[in-house]
């Protein structure tokens, strides 16, 4: 292993539950105010998954009061709490950009039964 | 004590800080350094000590080289750099100069051979802007007039055309020091550093506008 790739391998994560795009999640990200630490929590549809190691990340998107917010988080960064799986979906492509454009009832995944990740 | 050291451009990666943002920094495998010789005002008019740095076989040095290291019994060293130092510095021959030096310096200035580019044109190698692509242009990476006529009947010096770009000695000034490994002898700073991975570099601690805090 060369030096670089072990500096990496230092800050990367070992306890990040398994998810894939479709799945529905909650991000609980820590947020700094001052001296003060609140946890905020984001959750929402999982659009993308990006791997690269440390820089690895993934989107987050969902819908707030009728106007679509994604947020990407890197899956390593230690400002994320925790993540939190709530439901699988069921898709066919690893980048789901095409809810981008999709409104209502279009624009929602149909669920899986979460044990099939038990597998 | 001088503040400087030879050290090796490992590459660059990112790291989070303790706000948890992620910093590109670039890694560097800084000392340790010996001593190998110490120059004095009387003797050879200023005040300097020469480092040494990266084990080599003694086979691959010239004898007169050689003859310094088995003269002072330290084991043969591939790169020797002199720093100036002042003239109470305590440093003797044959101390080592390692990374826990920077441990409480907040930014280093780091100099070092930036990477040949070879022979490149003037749009690459001085910022000219070329012409125009397409609409019938005919003018695209030339570099244009070089000067006028008759008078001066000459190109001025220094006038920036094509030719060798690279390969140049290069200072990047006040570098943050994001963290200091001890035991890896390594130096983490912030931002780019000139040169290739594994190149040789000089690290030096810097004060506030970037220049060396040697003495």
């Amino acid at each position: 292993m060369n030096i670089i790739e072990k500096i990496e391998s230092l800050s990367l994560k070992t306890d990040i539950p398994t998810f894939k795009p479709g799945d529905t999640v909650k991000v609980h990200q820590k947020i700094k105010e001052g001296d003060k630490e609140r946890i905020q929590v984001f959750e929402g549809v999982v659009i993308a998954k990006k791997a690269g190691g440390l820089r690895s990340s993934f989107t987050v998107r969902k819908n707030s009061y009728g106007v679509g917010v994604e947020k990407i988080f890197l899956i390593h960064s230690p400002l994320i709490d925790k993540i939190e799986l709530l439901y699988r979906g069921k898709i066919r492509r690893a980048k789901l950009y095409y809810l981008r454009k999709k409104k209502g009832k279009e624009a929602k995944i149909k669920r899986l039964d979460l044990n099939t990740y038990a597998k | 004590m001088i503040k400087a050291l030879i050290g090796k451009k490992i590459g660059m990666t990112q790291v989070f800080n303790q706000e948890g943002m992620i910093v590109p920094v670039t890694v560097i495998k800084a000392g340790p350094c010996t001593v190998v010789r110490k120059k004095i005002k009387q003797t050879d008019g200023y005040n300097a000590v020469q480092v040494g740095f990266g084990e080599v076989k003694s086979f691959r040095l010239k004898k007169p080289v050689l003859g310094q290291f088995t003269k002072s019994g330290i084991s043969p060293l591939k790169i020797l750099k002199e720093f100036r130092s002042s003239e109470s510095d305590d440093l003797k021959v044959g101390d080592i100069m390692d990374v826990s030096m920077f441990n409480d310096v907040k930014s280093v200035s780091i100099s070092g051979v930036t990477k040949g580019k070879g022979f490149q044109g003037v749009v690459k190698r001085w910022g000219f802007a070329g012409g125009k692509d397409t609409h019938g242009s005919r003018f695209h990476r030339a570099p244009g007039s070089i000067g006028q006529s008759s008078f001066p009947s000459k190109v001025f010096k220094g006038m920036k055309m094509a030719g060798h770009m690279g390969t140049d000695k290069c200072t990047v000034l006040n570098l943050k020091v994001v963290k200091v490994d001890l035991d890896e002898n390594l130096l983490y700073v912030k931002g780019a550093v000139p040169g290739a991975n594994n190149g040789i570099i000089y690290v030096y601690a810097a004060d506030k506008s970037g220049r060396k805090l040697n003495k």
